[in-house]
């Protein structure tokens, strides 16, 4: 099996660079400009909020960020490796190594306990069981989680499931964690407890948080905010971080 | 990575139970049918063979009538100076019997029973490969004086002596009495239900007297070759000979016919060869079928597991994984609907076998046969659904309702 491909990044760089990025989707009459142009760099560490109405091109970039979809103009370089050349499985094996998702929709695998939901990344990275084990337990200990290891997600509440998605989106130990409206489906108690855990995973643990919410009272959170509007962005605003309670 | 991509496949069976058992159920009763046909038709081959053995080794037979079966419409039979002329002139036979059958209602006590009575000289025990139970065959005078004696089989002595012992009583054949002087070592069940047992014996010339009313008439007679003797070269004699006896013109054809038993039992072997390779195939046929179920189910279950299928793409699995995955799963439940179609199989030759009186002999080959085949089935049939999976859009099947 072909390694991810290594990045060559010095700290100075942006972790994440976008470079003109430009995505159209369809071809000709019904072709449609989601992105036009964008320029963004994200440094490490950073808790990086998107907003912006429907529609606007939030979850566009997010795919390509989380290298799940290629630009169709620009460049887009992670740790300097410029991804828009990498081909499917290339981009497979940066979100396998560098990524964690978590989605609006939790996302987990059905009728599947919160343990093995929580394994399934080591599995595809090829980890021993022993260590899929405690590494699934440990992340799940971190989301609050303890002791419902053995519970499907039809067994678990909407938050907790949230938490179980957290739990493996971080297992791996991501570089970047990758989160389009995870607060999406939950109510304003559960979403601000999402939104601590995201904010103390991004203090503690020092793992790069970009975030797509249209609530401005989840974007509060982030420690930046990046404002689309149209497929551009409007406005770009670092902040000062808010204080958890 | 292999091994993770079977864990996988086996959860994902594990999970679903109901599905994956819907889903081998075509494989299971494919490979059952399949199995058992070609069990059930080598046992019916191997029990024809031994029966038509059990007719007497080196046996021909010398009938009225152009070809094997019933009718011998308007064919002359022959006369007992026939036998006579064979027995004189062909050398290497061990026995001549011209024998004649009619059937008849028979009645000892107070139970009846209808059978084919058959009159012979002793030489039919020789040629049928009969040995005697209890009792005697007939003597030089009842022969000779048509006395009203009989041997039976054990089907009769059943039927109606139960327990007793039959030698020395009365049977009733039709409308005379007759002393049974000896009773007949069983040969069992016959082929396709024919039951050899079920016979009376009594000397040629009783039979023809009093049951066909022609003293010089016999309908058959059974040759017994000698066990060095080559049938190539005994059956043209006999056959010039017949035709000389029934001045049969030279470009006319034979108003008899002369077969070899073992001739009988090919003929017959290469039938039921015929059908179990006919009901074979139609069950393969099944099989197949089962097979496009299948295909079907999993590609459902890829529509179905489309959001699933987005999440591990998601979390980095590549399209030979996700491939890998589903393709095992196909042949994992083909292969375990294979192993429960052979125990499927296993009780239903069991059953059958034993409900038609047969044999039953556990063929490996056609067991491992089939069970390789429903694995291929498995690779065939699942691979495109697994392609079909592995070539998703991340997003796309991550939005997937
Ligand atoms: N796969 C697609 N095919 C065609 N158009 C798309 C596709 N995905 C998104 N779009 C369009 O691109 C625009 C931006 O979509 P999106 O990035 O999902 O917006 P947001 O997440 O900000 O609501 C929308 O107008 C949407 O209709
Ligand atoms: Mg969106």
């Amino acid at each position: 099996m072909s390694a991810a491909p290594t990045p060559t990044s010095s700290s100075l760089e942006p972790l994440i660079e976008f470079r003109g990025i430009s995505k159209t989707y369809g071809q000709g009459q019904a072709a449609f400009l989601a992105l036009s142009g964008i320029h963004l760099g994200i440094r490490q560490g950073e808790f990086l909020a998107i907003m912006g109405p429907s529609g606007s091109g939030k979850s566009t970039a997010m795919n390509i960020l989380g290298c799940l979809d290629a630009p169709s103009e620009g460049e887009f370089l992670f740790q300097g490796v410029h991804v828009e050349r990498l081909g499917r499985n290339q981009r497979a094996l940066l979100r396998r190594h560098y990524l964690g998702f978590v989605f609006q929709g939790f996302n987990l695998l059905a009728r599947t306990s919160a343990q093995e939901n929580v394994e399934l990344p080591l599995l595809y990275r090829g980890e021993s069981a022993l260590k899929r084990h405690t590494a699934a337990r440990e992340a799940l200990a971190r989301v609050g989680l303890s002791g419902w290891e053995r519970h499907t997600p039809a067994e678990l509440s909407g938050g907790q499931q949230q938490r179980v998605a957290i739990a493996r989106a971080i297992v791996t130990q991501p570089l970047v964690l990758l989160a389009d409206e995870p607060t999406g489906n939950l109510d304003s108690h559960r979403s601000h407890e999402i939104m601590e855990l995201l904010v103390q995973l991004n203090r503690e643990q020092g793992i790069t948080v970009l975030m797509v919410t249209h609530e401005p009272d989840m974007a509060s959170y982030a420690s930046r905010i990046v404002h689309f509007v149209d497929g551009e962005i409007a406005s770009d605003t670092e902040q000062e971080v808010r204080t958890c309670s | 990575m292999f091994i993770n991509a079977i864990l996988l496949a086996l959860r994902e069976i594990r999970r679903n139970l109901m599905r994956s058992f819907l889903t081998i159920l075509g494989i299971v009763i494919g490979v059952a049918a399949v199995i058992t046909m070609v069990t059930l038709g080598n046992g019916a081959t191997r029990m024809v063979g031994e029966q038509i053995a059990s007719l007497g080794s080196n046996l021909l037979i010398l009938r009225p009538g152009q070809r094997m079966g019933p009718a011998a419409f308007g064919a002359p039979n022959f006369r007992l100076a026939d036998a006579e002329a064979i027995r004189a002139q062909v050398s290497a036979l061990k026995a001549v019997a011209p024998m004649v059958s009619s059937g008849a209602p028979l009645v000892a006590g107070n139970n009846n029973w209808s059978s084919t009575v058959t009159g012979a000289t002793n030489d039919y025990f020789v040629a049928g490969n009969w040995k005697i139970a209890a009792g005697r065959t007939f003597s030089e005078d009842e022969q000779h004086a048509g006395r009203a004696v009989c041997v039976i089989g054990a089907t009769i002595q059943s039927k109606l002596f139960g327990h007793q012992n039959p030698v020395g009583a009365e049977l009733r054949v039709k409308n005379f009495s007759c002393r049974i002087v000896g009773l007949l070592t069983s040969k069992g069940q016959g082929a396709m239900g024919m039951d050899q047992d079920d016979v009376v014996v009594m000397p040629l010339r009783t039979a023809q007297r009093r049951l066909t009313g022609n003293p010089q008439d016999v309908s058959v007679i059974l040759l017994s070759m000698r066990d060095d003797a080559a049938p190539e070269q005994i059956m043209p004699q006999i056959r010039k000979l017949m035709r000389e006896r029934r001045k049969i013109a030279d470009n006319d054809d034979d108003n008899f016919n002369l077969m070899d038993t073992r001739q009988i039992a090919e003929i017959l072997s290469g039938t039921i060869g015929t059908i179990t390779t006919l009901l074979g195939a139609v069950a393969a046929v099944s099989l197949l079928v089962g097979g496009i179920g299948i295909m079907n189910i999993m590609l459902v279950s890829v529509t179905e597991r489309t959001r699933e299928i987005g999440i591990r793409l998601a979390i980095g699995a590549l399209e030979h994984e996700v491939l890998l995955q589903f393709l095992i799963e196909a042949v994992a439940l083909s292969a375990f609907g294979g192993i429960v179609g052979i125990l499927f199989a296993l009780v239903s030759c069991l059953g059958l076998s034993a409900l038609m009186n047969m044999p039953f002999e556990f063929q490996p080959g056609i067991n491992l046969i089939s069970f390789a085949f429903s694995a291929l089935i498995g690779v065939l049939f699942g691979y495109m659904p697994a392609r079909r999976a592995a070539r998703l859009d991340p997003i796309e099947a991550l939005r997937h309702e």
